[in-house]
Formats: C-alpha cells, structure tokens, sequence
C-alpha cells in the first residue's frame, strides 16, 4: 500500500518516505521511529503538530486538515481588549494590548473595544479612549474592586455571549490567566497563552497566535478555526503600548447587571504588598545579572553596584542561586524568571541553555566571562574575554561618570 | 479529606537542546519526568493528608508510558493513582484535556480538594488547573503559595500576586494551582518505591469516563497548532578586547544611549 | 562492573545515590567545617526507610543483608564519609542485637532503629584497649536485676547523638577475655555520660566521644545472649560490620576518584587538559582497577555474610583491610592529580584524604585485620 494512514488525521506516503529519520529529530514529541526503513507514527503520543510534514523534503507525511462543516462564525466582529486595573489603575499591559488590538483590528477592518471591570472607575473611560480604542464596555461596580475569579468570569461570559466579539486579548498575569481560563472553558473558545506574535490570516479572517514552547527550544503558530472568540494571552513587555492621542472619542456603554452576577465563592481577606526596595526584575529595562564565574557572594557586590548605578535590577543565574549566593527571587532562566530588557549584563555567567531561555530576548546582551568558550558568547551583543571581578567595577566607575552619579 | 492531584508527564526540557546543523530538537536520551510545578502540588496533597488524614488520589491523562509518572507519585505518598489514556485524545488542547480530566475526576467521585502545579513545563500555558475547575464549576484560587489553614469546609491560602500576596478564603470543594514557594518536594522512601513498583493503576479510555467524543481529542479542541518552527538563533555581536579600563570605556560608550534612556 | 544486583538492590543504592548527591554533598563542607552532626541528613535518611535494609521486615525492616547496608553505606560515603557514619555506626551498634538478641530485645529495639528514629553506637573501645580488646577494664557487676556498669569506653562512633548502645563489659574479671558480656544501655540512664566531643582529622562530622559509666544500672533483660559470651557476640558483630567499613573505604575512593577525573579533563596545562598525558592517566587506571576490586571483594565478603557462612573472619579481614588501603592511596593520588589545587581546603579532594585514614585504624587497625588473615590461613592450612 503506497499510503499508511496512521489515523484519520495524518497520513505517510510510503513510496515517497526514504527513512532519512529527519521527521524523527523534527517531532518535539517523540512519536515518531523507524520500522523497516519507514516512518511510524505513535498515535498515542502524536499531537498532530505538523513539525515531521514541515521537515520530510519528501512530502511524504501529510496532515487532515480537520473535516466536519465549518461553523458560520460571520456575527462574531471586533476585537476587544480585557484591560486590567488595580486599585484603581489601569495596568500598562492594557495599553500593549491595545496597541497590538490596533493593528489586528485594522487589519479585520472592525474595531478595538476595551472591557473594564472594577469600582469606581471614573475617568478610566477618556485614558482608554486616548489610547486607541473605539468602543469601551465597562461594569462599575464595588463588588468588583478587587478582582475575584466569580464575578469576573460571569460578567466577561455574559459580555462575550451578548457582544460576540472575535478576538479577545488578555495580559498573562496572574489575574489575567486565572480569569481568561475559565471564560474560554464556558464560552467553548480556543484561548492559546504567553502569545509573543500576534497576526492575521485576513484570507480566512484568523488570528494567527505564535507562542514558544519547550521552555523557548522552538516555537509553534496556533489557530482558533471553528470556535469563537479567538482568545490569546500576552506577556507584560512583549508588545509595544499605544500611543496616547488625546483626541480619540471612544463610545462607552456602560452595562448593569442582577446582584447575584456579582457574587463571589471565594472571599478576598487581605492584600499584602510586600516591599521590594530594589527595582522588580521581571519589570526592569536593565538587568545585571551575576552567575557562578563571579566565584563567591561576596562578589555579588560589585553587581549590584552596578545595578545601583544603572537604576538596574539584580539578576542571577541558577547555580548561583543554588550556591545560595543570592535569594531565588532574582533568579533569570527557565525555572526562574524570563525577562525582556533593553539591556542585560550577564557577568561570571556561561550561558547554559537553561538560563538563556530566560533572557535571550534581550535587546543587547553583554557578556563577561572568563572562559572564551562560555555559550554566552553565542547569543551576545558585546562580549569581553576577562575577569569580571576586574571588569564590572572599571564599568561601574565610567557609568557613573558619564550618568554624572 | 479526600485530594486528587493532577499531574502531566513531561520531557526533561531542560534536557532538550537543538542541533545546530538541522535547528531541529534533539530528542535522544531525554527522558519523562513528571512535570517539576506538579512535584510541589503532589508534596502539598500529602502534607494535607499527613495533617488531616485522608487519602491521596492521583491523576494524569498521557500516553501509557505516563503510568511512570503515577508510580513515582505514588513513591512520594499518593495512596490512588488513575491514568486516563487513550487515542482519542490525540491532538487535545488545553479546553479538551481540562474537559477529560474534569470527567475523570467526576468517575472518581468525591472529593474536597484538588491540586495541580502552576504549569506544565512543556506547554507552559497554565490553562488546565482554571479549566478543570471551570468545567466541574468548582470555585478555585490559582499561585497558591501557602494553605494556611483548612478545614472540611473551607481554606483560607495566600495567592502571589506580582506585588506581593493575597490572602483568599474558599469553600470546599476547590480547586487550588500551587507555585515552588509553597514547599519543598521530599524524596520518595524505599517503602513507597516498593508499593508503587506493585501498584497497576486502572486505565480509563474515553467511554469508561463517558466523555462526550465531540469534546476529545482534535475535534473537541477549538485550538489547533498550523506551524513548528525553530526561533532564528540569535547571532553573536563582537569580542571587545583590550586591557580593563579601556574595555570598560569603550562598552560604556557602546551603552550610553540605554543607560541614560532607561537607567 | 554489573554486580547482578535484584531490583530492589538497584532501587536502594539509586535512591541512596540521589540522597547522597542533592542532599548530602551541598552540605558536606559545611559539616566537616563545623563538625556538627548532621541531624537533618539523618532525619532524610530515616523517612527514606534506608535505616532499615539490612533488618527484618518483622521488625519494620526491609528483610535485606549486609550486602544492602554496603550498596547504601558506599553511596553516602561517596558524598561524606562523616555523615555517612551515622547511618553505618548505626549499623555496628545494632548487629550484636540483630545476631544474639533475644526475640524481646529485637521487638524492643529493632523496629526504632529501622525507622531511623533512634541511633546506635557500638562500645569496646578503651584508653588502654585498643587493639588488644581483650584488656578492657569496664565492669558490669551483678545487683539484683540488674547489672551496675563502671568504666569509660573511649572514641565511640555516634557516642552522644545515639540512643541505644551496645556496650561490652567484664561480668567475671578473673576469666579475661572470656568473662565480658553484652549489654544495650539506653541514653539517659543514670550513671551513663558523654565525655567532649573528639576533634579529629578526618570524618569531622561524625560525633566521637567518650562514653562513661559510673555506677550505670542497667536491667539484667538487657544482657544480649548470656555472661561470658560478651567477646565472642563483639568478634562475630565485627565480623559482620567489617564489610560496611570496606564499603564506606570504597565509597570514600570512588568519590576522591570521580573529582579526579573531571579534574584532570578540565584542567588545561601546556595547551592540553592533563587527562591527555600517560602519567596522569596511568595514576586514573590504577585508582580505577584498584577501587573496582577493592569493591568487588566488599561485595563477595557482604553476600557470603549474609548466605550466612559459618566463618567470614579471614574474607571480613581481607576486605576490610583492602579497601582501606585502597581509600587512602586513591585519595593520596587525587590530591596529587589536583596539583596545588588539591591541597587547599576549598577544594573537595583533601577532605576525602583525611577521611580515609580511620578507616585503616577503626574496626581493627590494618595490622590487626593481617593477624586475622594469616591466623586463620595458616589454621586452614593444618587442618589439610
């Protein structure tokens, strides 16, 4: 048989299939080995991904397209934006977010909505407007002050199910994904997280969410083909906020709703802040970070001299971290933090891929390392060979001269 | 108290590396482990046995392989274990394996708690805690970092938030997503080792939970992945080189610009 | 080398290893800086059921033998012989209640010690009784129900930090060797005192002190077997530890071996890492031949114990002897691999050097194990 279908989604050509195992390395799942010089596919652990068919240069493995009738998906319009807010503030991912809303929006042809749930939210109508949006659905409420998982997620439902938007974007944070999650279950939408590219297929009017996976080893394109709204996730700093324009005039509608809507399960008793007196690593534009090449954590000093100077946040790699050298919260890598600056200096660090992960969308990365061999080199804007005991504190000494410190 | 906790096989990503000349994964010799935010909600379940006694029930939906997650689950103090697998739930996304795992935990019965990790390592979306509560419409509370206290009825926990904490008070039954501040993972014992090479965890396929087959699966997931693809490797810049003062001017002259901007 | 372990050997020594390497060698120097007892690794230890192996599943054990209290013994000491003590001393000081203890004592003691809830020592030692353990001088003396113990046991391993100890004294002076017993004394009895801790060379962070008894009652139910069997109940336990102490010798070794070889492919010299030159290589294959037999003669002696062959003095001593040999020329050599490095303290390899010494003095210094051998070859050769 010239065509093994290895269930009804995917199927290998057998004459085409030469058993050069590209197709095995490409699979990030493992489903696929070799039998006889041809491949098998391991349905229990195939996720139909499409990696093998980009990878076989025989275009011998071919991927269904999903059968059944396509919904008539032409009421769902607009794109809306979820926009957070505490105590009161509107939190600057909403702005990302309708920046990045624009453009899909644009590219539909539909418009940008901002949602708005809280209490007391005067004036937050004209700072949504100013940043682009067309139309603003807001809930004022004081049951919703503070956010809580019930209200919220019934009253984004009911919005959702009476509005029919086609896009709905959130911030990936704690609030964001806790919410996002649970209206995606109840509306029955696709909800793809951590979205680093937004696009449009304007050809079948599809957002095209690209996310990185495996820790960032490789990255995957998702669709929402049949189901709406088309829900996506966006980190805080991936994404460049709107502009401010003053003279935007959104319409508002303002919506009510019965007293049992704002009820909540769970019960808020406290906020706690806890008081960083160093500048947030996730939120940092520069980070110096310091891993185990800098030999002991006393050495840590001179980093975080120079983070001082540079108004910089304290970054750490894990073996240092494990050294104890330095408290976990600074910790940059996979099993750390991820972070985005514009600029990060990693010191005494080799650059296992572990940590790279965690930085290497980094807009300049400076490397100082004494081994010339270390990785970091690899993915670094500006390396220096050398001691970086010797290096950072030459380095601190001309910044503060030049930032007149 | 009877707690279900749920946990994903995973591959060792920190294991995963690309091969520069194809830019593809490699895979050989990384071996499954169960996801390492699931290990902190597995350590949690049994600290809340050990405190209120009870029993541990844990879960996964995986392949057949992912019956080695369970038994080191079970090595770790997990009384139950349940492996829910089968084809057709190839291709799941997030809505259809929190659809899965819901009615499983349904076929379980009873319970007063779940518990599953932040997320899983592999996907990283975070998606299916929320959504299995979402789907059993049970009130959950996610980046637990403490319980501190519970009862039959109800805990109050404090939940990290990107300022600090909250604390939250919920009704039982709940579902809770637990982060690594919550506690450290103890190592199996030999006697948990033993019963858990013994153990033959039950495995369920989609009719023995009595999923509806439009919800499993592809078909039953509104998400689908079109495109792979490797990120372009970022390129090495230049080696500056020279003795420390002229290095340290001459990258503070490369920098300039950032530090006064964003200094 | 494959020593056809049974998956429940594998499943003990991985878990050993795991315990030894995330739990055990990040905190090692600190220990052998502070010479504190390692209180926590003990705690790990214990819920870990590794306390255990060698007892009967009767007792809470795991029905193992030696051979699993040497899988597990040359784990942890590849991480910290010191540390490692406490579990192998424990060992010791529960063998003559596991070989010669009545069906009470055991159900007294062995299911505590199996859950790694209380620790044991072993008591023979004396200032003037060392090698000639037959001159010890503490007496028990008999009272009624029970025995008064006086004496002072010297460089007790676990002494202070255990529970339960097992103590050799004379019940009949006028008969020597023949007239000592065997007693368990339980910390806290009156009479029963802890002398400072010794500050020593190596193993730093086992707790070795005196143990003095001062008109010490001690119930009479406590006797191990009868009176005058005291010696023969020390000679068999020692027999049947001695493999432990070669394990813990190997487990010292191989550590020592394994910071050598990544030494020697890391460190660069004349443009080359030194793994690259015969000398140095020459130095790694003779540590290597010598440490795998040093192990398989561990391993022999610890299953022909536990196949529970009549006599094992003549193979106990060879192991023994052997291996602490070989720990302390291999870790002389991974010093001298390290060059310069390997004598400074921040290094790891000076610290498995001075480890390894006691184990060419305890248990029977290395001269006394060669007395053993050659009485019991040329005894064997008699009786031809």
């Amino acid at each position: 048989m010239w065509r093994y279908n290895m269930a009804d989604s995917i199927a290998i050509f057998l004459d085409k299939c030469t058993g050069c195992t590209l197709c095995v390395k490409a699979c990030p799942f493992g489903a696929i080995r070799m039998a006889n010089k041809k491949a098998v596919i391991d349905m229990a652990v195939c996720t139909l991904c499409g990696a093998c068919v980009e990878a076989c240069k025989f275009g011998a493995i071919e991927l269904k397209s999903s059968s059944g009738p396509k919904k008539d998906l032409s009421k769902y319009r607009d794109v809306w934006v979820f926009c957070e807010q505490k105590k009161g503030v509107v939190q600057s991912i909403s702005f990302e977010l309708l920046g990045e809303g624009k453009k899909l929006a644009a590219k539909l042809g539909v418009k940008l909505c901002a949602v708005i749930l809280g209490g007391g939210l005067e004036g937050k109508a004209e700072e949504l407007s100013a940043r682009g949006a067309d139309k603003i659905y807001m809930v004022d409420h004081p049951a919703l002050k503070s956010y809580q998982d019930d209200p919220y997620t019934e009253i984004l439902v009911r919005l959702v199910e009476e509005y029919s938007p086609e896009i709905l974007l959130c911030g990936a944070t704690t609030i964001g994904r806790s919410l996002i999650s649970r209206v995606a279950v109840k509306t029955n939408a696709g909800l793809t997280a951590d979205c680093t590219g937004l696009d449009i297929d304007e050809k079948e009017r599809l957002l095209l969410q690209t996310r990185p996976a495996f820790g960032g080893n490789i990255m995957a394109t998702i669709i929402t083909p049949n189901h709406r709204p088309q829900m996506a996730t966006v980190r805080h700093k991936v994404m460049k906020e709107a502009a401010v324009d003053g003279s935007n005039r959104a319409e508002l509608i303002k919506k009510t709703y019965p007293g049992e809507v704002f009820n909540s399960r769970t019960r808020l008793l406290d906020v706690v802040e806890e008081i960083e007196d160093t500048v947030n690593l996730a939120e940092a534009d520069i980070v110096v970070s310091g891993g185990r090449g800098l030999g002991g954590p006393e050495n840590f000093a001179v980093i975080k001299e120079l983070a001082k100077t540079l108004n910089a946040a304290v970054g750490a790699s894990r073996s240092a971290v494990d050294s104890d050298w330095i408290p976990y919260s600074h910790q940059v890598g996979q099993t750390g933090k991820t972070v985005c600056p514009k600029l990060y200096i990693a010191c005494g660090i080799s650059g296992q891929i572990q940590h790279l992960i965690g930085m290497q969308s980094s807009d300049i990365i400076v490397a100082i390392n004494k081994d010339p061999d270390a990785p970091i080199f690899k993915i670094a804007t500006y390396g220096i060979v050398g001691d970086a005991m010797e290096i950072v504190p030459a380095l601190t000494k001309e910044f503060k001269r030049i930032l007149k410190k | 108290m009877h707690i279900i906790v749920c946990i994903k096989q995973v591959p060792n990503t920190t294991d995963v590396k690309i091969d520069p000349a194809t830019n593809t994964l490699i895979r050989d010799g990384v071996e499954s482990v169960i996801n390492p935010f699931d290990a902190y909600a597995i350590e949690e379940a049994v600290r809340l046995k050990e405190r209120l006694g009870g029993k541990v029930t844990v879960l996964t939906m995986g392949p057949p392989q992912a019956e080695n997650a369970l038994k080191e689950a079970l090595s770790l103090g997990c009384d139950d274990a349940v492996l829910v697998s089968d084809r057709k739930f190839a291709g799941s996304d997030t809505w259809a394996t929190s659809y899965t795992l819901s009615m499983a935990v349904k076929k379980i019965g009873a319970f007063d708690i779940i518990l599953c990790g932040k997320q899983a390592s592999d996907g990283d979306t975070a998606q299916v805690g929320p959504g299995i509560s979402a789907h059993l419409n049970i009130p959950q509370v996610t980046y637990v970092k403490e319980i501190k206290e519970i009862s039959a009825e109800k805990a109050t926990v404090a939940r990290m938030t990107e300022e600090g904490h909250d604390i939250v008070e919920t009704p039982l039954p709940c579902l809770l997503t637990v982060v690594k501040e919550i506690n450290t993972p103890r190592l199996p014992s030999l006697k948990g080792k033993m019963r858990a090479k013994a153990a033959k965890p039950p495995v369920w396929t989609a009719e023995d939970i009595a999923a509806d087959p439009a919800a499993l699966g592809l078909e039953g997931s509104p998400t689908r992945v079109v495109k792979i693809f490797t990120p372009a490797p970022r390129k090495g810049g230049e080696i500056l080189s020279g003795d420390t003062a002229d290095l340290a001017k001459e990258l503070a002259e490369l920098l300039k610009d950032v530090a006064i901007q964003h200094g | 080398m494959d020593y056809l372990l049974t998956e429940q050997q594998v499943m003990m020594r991985d878990l050993a290893r795991r315990i030894a390497v995330e739990k055990i060698k990040p905190v090692a120097p600190h220990y052998d800086e502070t010479e504190e007892f390692a209180w926590p690794i003990m705690k790990i230890l214990a819920d870990s059921d590794l306390f255990g192996v060698y007892l009967p599943e009767q007792y809470g054990g795991l029905g193992g033998g030696i051979m699993d209290m040497c899988l597990v013994t040359e784990e942890l000491s590849r991480a910290c012989g010191g540390i490692a003590l406490g579990y192998a001393g424990t060992g010791l000081g529960t063998i003559p209640i596991l070989l010669y203890g009545s069906d009470e004592q055991k159900k007294k003691y062995l299911p505590d010690i199996a859950k790694g809830k209380r620790l044991a020592a072993f008591c023979i030692t004396e200032a003037g009784a060392g090698s000639d353990a037959g001159s010890i001088k503490t007496t028990a003396r008999k009272d009624g129900d029970s025995y008064i113990l006086n004496g002072t046991k010297q460089w007790i391993t676990n002494a202070g930090e255990a529970e339960i100890y097992t103590v050799i004294a004379l019940t009949d002076k006028a008969k020597g060797a023949r007239g000592a017993s065997a007693f368990i004394v339980e910390k806290g009895t009156k009479g029963m005192d802890f002398g400072k801790k010794e500050k020593k060379m190596g193993i730093r962070a086992s707790a070795t002190r005196e143990v003095i008894f001062n008109e010490c009652r001690v119930p009479a139910a406590n006797l191990i077997s009868r009176e005058g069997m005291g010696f023969i109940v020390a000679m068999k336990t020692l027999d049947t530890s001695r493999p432990g102490v070669a394990a813990q010798a190997v487990g010292i070794a191989q550590g020592a071996l394994d910071h050598a070889l990544e030494y020697a492919r890391t460190r660069v010299q004349f443009g080359q890492p030194i793994s690259s030159f015969q000398a140095v290589q020459h130095i790694l294959a003779d540590m290597g031949t010598q440490v795998e037999a040093a192990r398989a003669l561990a391993y022999a002696t610890a299953r022909m114990v536990d196949s529970g062959a009549k006599s094992v003095s003549k193979e106990s001593a060879m192991a023994k002897l052997f291996a602490s040999e070989v720990a302390m020329k291999v870790t002389t050599d991974a010093v001298q691999i390290f060059g310069g490095y390997g004598y400074m303290r921040e290094y790891p390899v000076e610290k498995y050097m001075r480890d390894a010494k006691i184990t060419q003095l305890y248990e029977g210094t290395s001269q006394i194990q060669r007395n053993v051998i050659a009485a019991n070859m040329i005894k064997e050769s008699l009786k031809k």
